[in-house]
């Protein structure tokens, strides 16, 4: 029973006797790594407000679920395994950099304490807790949240008030919506390589496609995670959207700018790769991120939101169980009909 | 025949890659004189324990049979040195329990004189088919690569079976051991002429020879010796565990997938693993049952990792000394590879048939890590060489649902061990898949009956 | 009154009606017809659901209760003879009295008295432990200590005793379910009769070994003392082990005295008024001695021990001595 005499004697346990050298803990910090160049070019971007609302983030995150799991589950908080790191980077990501520091005490108490902890802790969230905050934030406090600082403000380095302007996806919504022509729409907007860069306005972490995309690289050559997801939802997203763009460029944007506007690629490659709330065969992942760029693209479309990231990542979780269920790896020797 | 620059194969599906750690791959096999005392487990193989044939006091020589098989699974035993039995007695052995043993006080070396110990070469195959099989059951040979399945068994092709391919194991997947690499390279000659024998036996005509990689000398020793040998040839395989597996050994070689539930004689192969095949040379062409094999004793902290030719049922303690005596910080004793070995708790538990190596741990990685939630990570998923479900199948035997694991097919599991070594959460996956199994074996068991 | 209203209470009366309708044929043709005494005699169980009867819950008992033609193989161990009596009255059947059990950990290896030669590290799970190897212990037949008993016992009536490492059972919360006695894998708890006046004796260890106190200090040791002493043929040997016949024994209580490593236990009897003979006292007496010394200095403890051990264990093999030189 006590461990430690355990040195003296021989010990004694079922194979496998080796360990892989990894951990949670080194998992973890490998995600907040390939999430720093996304956030220095959005400080590049947006200027200190994005570190401000990123560490304020990171902090109350880390406290609620300190203190959550010290008060109602009377155990040890596993605050450092960097698993609320990424929750509130994450969450940071998807808010406004102009947001009241309250609102991000908020969200992130909704996140650790309804997305994560309510659920019994790490593992067993269905949803993903950086999301459940965002869209708290989204459906109870839609004006700050739909405020957006312009990108390349020159006032960013002194914190005095920015001036605001819509996404590109709003201005395209509401314009197509307003009946005006596509090709004055494109006009109002950054090209698609200012897009790509960074130099759009949006949540803190996702103007800047290309960070996200070098992070994710990083995150592919240590093995961390896998394509399946990131290719699923992109891939649909661009065939649905390609095809609509084919039939009739004046109504439909080009897939190119679907991919590089909004949420996608923070929601593609960090929010619907967490490990908790995805599927766990490359099968199941497919149709998990198949049904991301489905409903993502019917919401941009068609829904009342000009984004809809969030909401399919959220909708899509609902359904790994059943998704686990059904679509199982391919077994070894399995016989055809039969057993 | 064999062609050098081969194209390099692999199983398809799963599998991790552990740290080499071959630290005794160019070390020579040496031979461990006999020691003081042995004691012989009467239950060196998977089936019935054998019966002694010897009694309290009675001399036996090397060679001299002292256990007969019992039941259809079952193995002869040898006595593997010469002197007096003092006792049949139950001692701890590599299971961890204390099982029946015959103990023999070791006086002088004296061989049955059947036995032909010259290192002379014999070629020509002079038993015929049905005589090899009776040998072979005779000289109580067993599976050598660790499963211990006694080899006669495997040479009887069940009716309505039909073998074209015999594979031999030369794979050596686990980390640190090096018995079958030095065995490959020592008596290569007299493994291939086992194959023969083997393929004699079964009356097959195609035998692949699977080696991993990491051993070019192996492979090029046996693949210049084939060239004498039609028939005979060398598939060098990627580095990647359990290459060794029979199942995925021969997926990788032939491309035959073995059915679940199924042998490999259900594809028309039957596999034996290198170790085997030399035991069978010495026991047809030199009339020598099996009362020895070959040990490594190796480790991060070992002073010398050695390769040593040991006589069955010695203690495992004199092995240590031989290879520079008991690190002082040794945490855990291993008798197998990482992967798939047991750890003993004592070191007086004698070398069985299926002893493979003794593996001495220091303390520091003796010991497991604390075990964390699953994060539903799919690591163990996706290093599933068999196409399972490891996390779901843990979940299931702690909550005791069992008839759910076999339907998510637990007794497809080989007990590899990937998944536990993968977890970035270090769960005990493996653990209580084997409890699964166990139970579920009980289970259909008693459906039948 | 508005047309809309109207059209709203038609129409969700006619779905009502179409509704019950619907459900009351569907309950007609899937009613299964059971004997309504299955129900009576589910009234009269405990509903514990333990499977302790060897059925699978309290409805399939009552089923086999019911399709029984007497119930002299059926019977409820939670509820114990009341319930069978009352199961009986409603069933117009008999049934014989039986005695009540209660289940008795059968070893005594607590940390004390075995020393660990060795450290678990596998799950925390007692039949992982026993497929890996024989225990912690030397002794390759006793209590693995991880509780596995204890998680299978529906009525709290067990506990792990953290000073010992053992389970215990608590009597008056034992139905005598048998559940503990097929969890654990080692089969050391066994069900025996609770005995006149709830006395009992029975050896407190199931090592079949020759000479099980090399392991264990209260392990029996096969000496067959306890056999000669008792008049009424109640102790037999498996092996190397005594195992007292409760049907046989008189209670007597000849064999606890005999009994050197005091592996025989009496519960609930007085104090003898006999003095106990000497070798009982010696033996208590070393112990002690021995526990004195312990306290006295206070780094004579565990993990010196069992440093010790495994020094021995390298010393006669020869081991230390080579590195050291």
């Amino acid at each position: 029973m006590s461990v430690q005499t355990s040195s003296t004697l021989l010990t004694v346990s079922p194979s496998p006797h080796i360990h892989k050298e990894h951990s949670i803990t080194t998992m973890m910090y490998a995600v907040v790594y390939s999430l720093v160049p996304a956030l220095l070019m959005s400080v590049y971007v947006f200027g200190w407000s994005a570190i401000y609302v990123t560490f304020l983030a990171i902090a109350s995150c880390m406290f609620f679920e300190f203190a959550i799991s010290k008060y109602f589950f009377k155990q040890k908080a596993s605050v450092w395994d960097g698993s609320a790191i990424i929750t509130g980077v994450l969450l940071a990501f998807n808010l406004p950099a102009s947001i009241p520091w309250w609102a991000i005490v908020l969200g992130s108490l909704f996140a650790m304490g309804v997305g994560k902890m309510a659920f019994g802790g790490l593992g067993n969230n269905p949803f993903n807790p950086a999301l459940v905050g965002r869209v708290f934030l989204l459906i109870s406090f839609p004006v700050p949240m739909t405020q957006w600082p312009e990108a390349m403000n020159a006032n960013r380095w002194t914190m005095a008030d920015a001036t605001t302007g819509a996404t590109p996806l709003a201005v395209i919504k509401e314009g197509l919506d307003a009946g005006v022509p596509i090709s004055e729409l494109t006009a109002q907007i950054p090209g698609f390589f200012q897009l790509f860069t960074g130099m759009q306005g949006g949540c803190i972490g996702e103007v800047s496609g290309l960070a996200l995309v070098l992070g994710f690289l990083y995150l592919l050559y240590r093995k961390i995670t896998t394509w399946h997801i990131p290719v699923a939802v992109l891939g649909t997203i661009a065939l649905i959207t390609g095809v609509l763009w084919l039939i009739d460029p004046t109504q439909y944007m080009s897939p190119v700018f679907h991919l590089i506007t909004g949420g996608v690629l923070l929601g593609a490659l960090y929010m619907a790769t967490d490990y908790v709330t995805s599927p766990m065969t490359p099968k199941g992942m497919i149709i998990f991120g198949v049904g991301i760029g489905v409903i993502t693209v019917l919401i941009r479309l068609w829904g009342s939101y000009p984004e809809g990231v969030s909401f399919a990542i959220l909708i899509m979780n609902a359904a790994v169980p059943l998704i686990d269920r059904y679509f199982k790896p391919k077994r070894f020797g399995a016989v055809r009909n039969g057993k | 025949m064999s062609k050098s620059d081969q194209h390099i194969k692999t199983f398809p599906k799963g599998g991790v890659h552990p740290n080499d750690e071959k630290r005794s791959a160019n070390v020579p096999i040496s031979e461990l004189p006999p020691p003081k005392m042995v004691s012989i487990p009467l239950s060196q193989h998977i089936g019935a324990p054998s019966v002694p044939v010897v009694d309290k006091r009675d001399p036996v020589k090397v060679g001299q049979i002292i256990a007969k098989s019992k039941g259809l699974v079952s193995s002869n035993i040898h006595s593997s040195v010469s002197g007096t039995v003092t006792k049949i007695d139950y001692v701890l052995d590599s299971t961890g329990y204390k099982r029946q043993a015959v103990i023999i006080r070791v006086k002088d070396d004296e061989w049955e004189e059947s036995i032909d110990r010259s290192e002379t070469l014999v070629k020509d195959i002079a038993l015929e088919k049905d005589e090899i099989l009776k040998k072979v059951a005779e000289a109580g040979i067993v599976g050598l690569g660790g499963a211990t399945f006694p080899a006669h068994i495997k040479l009887n092709i069940p009716r309505g079976k039909k073998a074209d391919y015999l594979i031999l194991n030369g794979v050596e997947c686990e980390p640190y051991l090096t018995a079958d690499h030095r065995l490959m390279l020592e008596k290569g000659a007299e493994i291939i002429i086992g194959a023969k024998i083997l393929m004699k036996a079964l009356g097959v005509e195609k035998c692949v020879i699977g080696i991993e990689i990491n051993k070019p000398d192996a492979i090029a020793n046996l693949s210049e010796l084939c060239k004498e040998y039609p028939g005979i040839a060398v598939q060098p395989l990627k580095v990647q565990y359990p290459q060794g597996g029979e199942k995925q050994l021969i997926k990788a070689v032939l491309n035959r997938e073995v059915p679940s539930g199924g042998l490999p004689i259900d594809v028309g192969v039957v596999v034996h693993n290198v170790g085997t095949s030399f035991a069978v040379y010495e026991a047809i062409q030199k009339n020598k049952p099996l009362i020895e094999r070959i040990v490594t004793v190796t480790g991060k902290e070992v002073d010398k990792p050695v390769n040593l030719r040991v006589r069955i049922g010695t203690p495992v303690q004199d092995l240590i000394l031989a290879a520079g005596g008991l690190p002082d910080n040794t945490g855990k004793i291993i008798s197998g590879g990482p992967m798939m070995g047991k750890a003993l708790n004592s070191l007086e538990v004698p070398v069985a048939k299926g002893t493979s190596g003794i593996l001495l741990m220091p303390e520091e990685e003796a010991h497991r890590k604390a075990q964390q939630v699953c994060i539903r990570c799919g690591q163990c998923v996706s290093v599933c060489p068999m196409g399972l479900e490891p996390y779901l199948l843990m979940n299931e035997c702690e909550k005791e649902v069992f008839e759910r694991a076999e339907k998510d097919h637990i007794l497809d599991c080989i007990e590899c061990g990937s998944c536990a070594f993968v977890c970035p959460s270090n769960r005990a996956l493996l653990d209580y898949i084997r409890l699964g199994k166990r139970v579920v074996t009980t289970m259909r068991r008693e459906r039948v009956s | 009154m508005s047309p809309i209203i109207i059209y709203t209470v038609i129409a969700l009366t006619s779905l009502g009606i179409v509704a019950a309708a619907i459900l009351f044929f569907v309950a007609k043709k899937f009613y299964v017809k059971e004997n309504p005494k299955i129900d009576e005699v589910e009234e009269a169980l405990p509903a514990t659901n333990c499977g302790g009867c060897g059925q699978p819950g309290c409805r399939a008992f009552a089923e086999a209760c019911v399709n029984a033609e007497d119930l002299s193989d059926l019977f409820c161990p939670v509820g114990g003879n009341e319930t069978m009596q009352n199961v009986a009255k409603i069933l117009g059947l008999e049934v014989e009295e039986r005695e009540p059990y209660i289940a008795v950990v059968r070893c005594n290896g607590s940390f004390e008295h075995r020393p660990r030669t060795s450290n678990y590290e596998g799950a925390p799970n007692c039949t992982i432990a026993a497929n890996l190897y024989g225990g912690e212990t030397g002794c390759t037949y006793g209590c693995l200590g991880l509780g596995e008993c204890v998680d299978a016992c529906d009525f709290d009536a067990m506990y792990m005793d953290e000073t010992t490492g053992l389970p215990v059972v608590i009597p008056d919360k034992c139905t005598a379910c048998n559940a503990c006695v097929t969890a654990c894998p080692k089969n050391i708890i066994e069900l025996r009769p609770k005995g006149k006046r709830d006395r009992r004796i029975f050896v407190s260890c199931i090592n079949e070994d020759r000479g099980g106190k090399r392991d264990c200090e209260v392990g029996c040791t096969g000496c067959t003392a306890c056999e000669k002493e008792c008049k009424f043929g109640a102790i037999s040997f498996i092996r190397h082990l005594a195992y007292i016949d409760p049907e046989k024994c008189r209670l007597c209580r000849k064999c606890v005295d005999v009994c050197k490593p005091g592996s025989i236990h009496e519960i609930n009897f007085p104090p003898k008024k006999k003095k106990p003979p000497k070798e009982k006292v010696a033996a208590k007496e070393k112990q002690i001695e021995k526990l004195e010394a312990e306290v006295e200095n206070p780094n004579v403890d565990k993990l010196v021990v069992e440093k010790k051990n495994i020094d021995v264990l390298k010393k006669s093999s020869g081991i230390s001595d080579d590195k050291d030189e």
